[in-house]
């Protein structure tokens, strides 16, 4: 049980930096520009599709990796000169309906692109066993790399954020946009930056949870709404939130769909005990979701408005 | 934000719904029979942009759950046939009651936040509303589950006959599209389109906004849970793929292509939405790329949606 328990925990924790990953960008598009960018979830299909492609031409997972990262980073920039940037003067509702379209463009193209049966991607030699956690039990190594790349990601995030002149733009740009325009700096062009970046970390976690899921046209919209679900929890536009929100979100999600009907049969029946669990497990994070803003409307980091 | 004066609303409606009136006649004359139930299913999810309109466009209120209500008006027909009701009214009826049950509860939680949290939340109750149904074992589950047979009406099997059916349909779209529009037109919509401009100023003269936000939208969700109803008698089908959150995208994207806060926008947009569909599927397997590129023109180029652009060419007296 507790090997189980420390499984699934660790289980939860990778799922959680992965969302982390894809959440960090979006809540800063948000946070500074006030931008619902609904397309985000499209950045990381693209990302796992990008590793998927130079992968299989290089023959090398980390040559993939190396090339597609800024291949992301370009695409994002593309999408941000070409259509986001006409937007941000409109109001919310059109964002929805022109990031809405930029989803079924970007879907449409991919299943033209590389087909609509799902690719797989080799997982690197270097990562493939798995090393012993506790007793007998086993962990793959390929997760515990995507935990170690994902913290180190966020401490490198809260590093820049934290400690560097842009960090601090960042910080003040997502609490006053305005204020901050108005003092001199450039918001759209450090928005720019902002988005470019946060393409590269959505299309990193989509590389790197290729080589255990199937790379598939649907990938991205799946992930998306666990990423608004993560970015409302934290707090719209703060990093540190996001980062909570996250880990708590896979957390609760893995735990509860293994631990659930367990904790179930405790009170009922064993049929009636895993057909509710079938039902509650998928339902925890929007229950969740729906309890934390109901305590704190903004989110557990959010200012008020 | 365009407003469209009440005649010109009631006048275009009329234009509308006397063409869809006239339809099965041409698609006779055609014998184009695909015609009238592309036309059925036009005109319910003209239904629920309607009911979306509702909140969306006069009580800026928007619900990214909205499906979830086709989704109940639609198990409800499920459930109740399967189990020997076929009334198409008490459906109805049942319906009506689920969808406000649901809509009450999630309501009076939702409108404890604003703006994107407000989204978000109803997107959380819609995703919790499709996950209940997709665990619905006894119906179907993740695969659907395929009616026997359409509702009864009073007792008969006329909703068999498509034709039949697509003018229940019409004067289902008819009837809520006047009490809309009455709706709008009476005082509690004019409090509600208050709070949508300044709800600290209705609060200050001595209304609750809460409580008016909290009625409209227990009411737009009982619409759109009679649009599910007739959705499931159109496919004979129900499936959680009614209440997907793209479909509740799908609304939205109807409602802000024909114009918000119109009501006939919510009519027009289903329309063009559903249409264009049909079209471009004719020319490729690739028409959603097509789809994509015609939203973002539409946002980048006109302002006020289908809406807006009619009154452009009315000439901006409307």
């Amino acid at each position: 049980m507790t090997n189980l328990l420390l499984l699934q925990a660790l289980n939860g924790l990778q799922f959680g930096v992965l969302l982390f990953l894809v959440a960090a960008g979006l809540t800063l598009v948000f946070g500074i520009m006030d931008f619902i960018n609904l397309a985000h979830g499209v950045l990381y299909m693209v990302g796992a599709y990008l590793v998927a492609t130079f992968a299989g031409l290089t023959g090398s997972f980390w040559l993939g990796i190396v090339i597609a990262l800024p291949v992301a980073l370009v695409f994002g920039l593309l999408l941000e000169v070409l259509i986001f940037r006409r937007l941000y003067d409109r109001s919310h509702l059109d964002q929805v309906l022109a990031t809405f379209g930029l989803i079924m463009i970007v879907n449409e193209g991919v299943k033209i692109i590389w087909g609509a049966a799902p690719l797989s991607v080799p997982m690197p030699d270097l990562l493939s066993g798995s090393v012993p956690l506790v007793g007998m039990m086993q962990y793959p190594v390929y997760r515990i790399a995507i935990i170690a790349a994902g913290l180190l990601t966020a401490l490198g995030l809260y590093l820049m954020i934290g400690h560097t002149r842009i960090g601090m733009l960042l910080r003040a740009g997502a609490s006053n946009g305005k204020m901050v325009s108005a003092l001199g700096v450039n918001i759209r062009r450090l928005f720019m930056i902002v988005f470019g970046f946060g393409a590269m970390l959505a299309g990193f976690a989509g590389a790197m949870i290729a080589p255990i899921l199937s790379v598939d046209p649907g990938m991205g919209e799946s992930v998306l709404i666990l990423t608004f679900v993560v970015i409302v929890i934290g707090g719209i536009g703060s990093i540190r939130g996001a980062f909570i929100a996250a880990i708590l979100v896979g957390l609760v999600d893995t735990l509860g769909r293994t631990f659930g009907p367990i904790l179930l049969r405790m009170v009922l029946d064993p049929s009636a005990a895993s057909q509710t669990g079938r039902t509650l497990a998928p339902m925890l994070i929007y229950i969740l979701m729906a309890a934390i803003l109901f305590f704190r409307p903004a989110g557990l980091f959010g200012r008020k408005s | 934000m365009i407003a469209l004066a009440p005649r010109t609303r009631l006048l275009v409606a009329a234009v509308l719904f006397l063409l869809f009136a006239a339809l099965p006649f041409v698609a006779a004359g055609t014998d184009d029979h695909f015609l009238v139930i592309t036309a059925t299913r036009v005109m319910v999810f003209a239904i629920a942009a309607l009911s979306l309109d509702l909140i969306l466009g006069y009580g800026a209120l928007v619900s990214f759950g909205h499906a979830a209500y086709l989704g109940i008006g639609a198990y409800t027909v499920a459930i109740l046939s399967s189990n020997g009701v076929s009334d198409l009214a008490l459906q109805m009826l049942a319906a009506v009651l689920a969808s406000a049950v649901f809509a009450l509860v999630t309501g009076a939680i939702s409108l404890r936040t604003k703006g994107v949290y407000f989204i978000m939340i109803t997107l959380a109750f819609g995703q919790m509303a499709f996950f209940f149904f997709v665990s619905l074992s006894s119906y179907g589950g993740d695969d659907g589950f395929t009616l026997q047979a359409r509702s009864t009406l009073m007792g008969t099997a006329l909703l068999e006959n498509d034709r039949v059916f697509f003018y229940v349909t019409l004067a289902a779209l008819v009837l809520l599209f006047l009490f809309a529009n009455a709706l709008i037109g009476s005082r509690f919509g004019r409090v509600l389109t208050g709070t949508r401009e300044n709800p600290l100023r209705m609060q200050a003269i001595g209304f609750t906004p809460f409580r008016y936000q909290l009625t409209a939208y227990v009411i737009s969700g009982c619409m759109a849970g009679i649009a599910g109803v007739l959705l499931a008698n159109q496919t004979e089908f129900v499936s959680p793929a009614f209440m997907t959150w793209h479909r509740s995208g799908e609304l939205i994207v109807m409602v802000i292509l024909g114009g918000i806060g119109t009501l006939v926008g919510g009519i027009l947009g289903a329309a063009a939405f559903l249409m264009l569909e049909e079209w471009l599927a004719i020319f490729s397997e690739h028409w959603r790329l097509a789809m994509g590129v015609i939203l973002v023109l539409v946002v980048l180029f006109t302002r006020g949606g289908l809406t807006g652009l009619l009154r452009r060419l009315l000439g901006g007296r409307a």
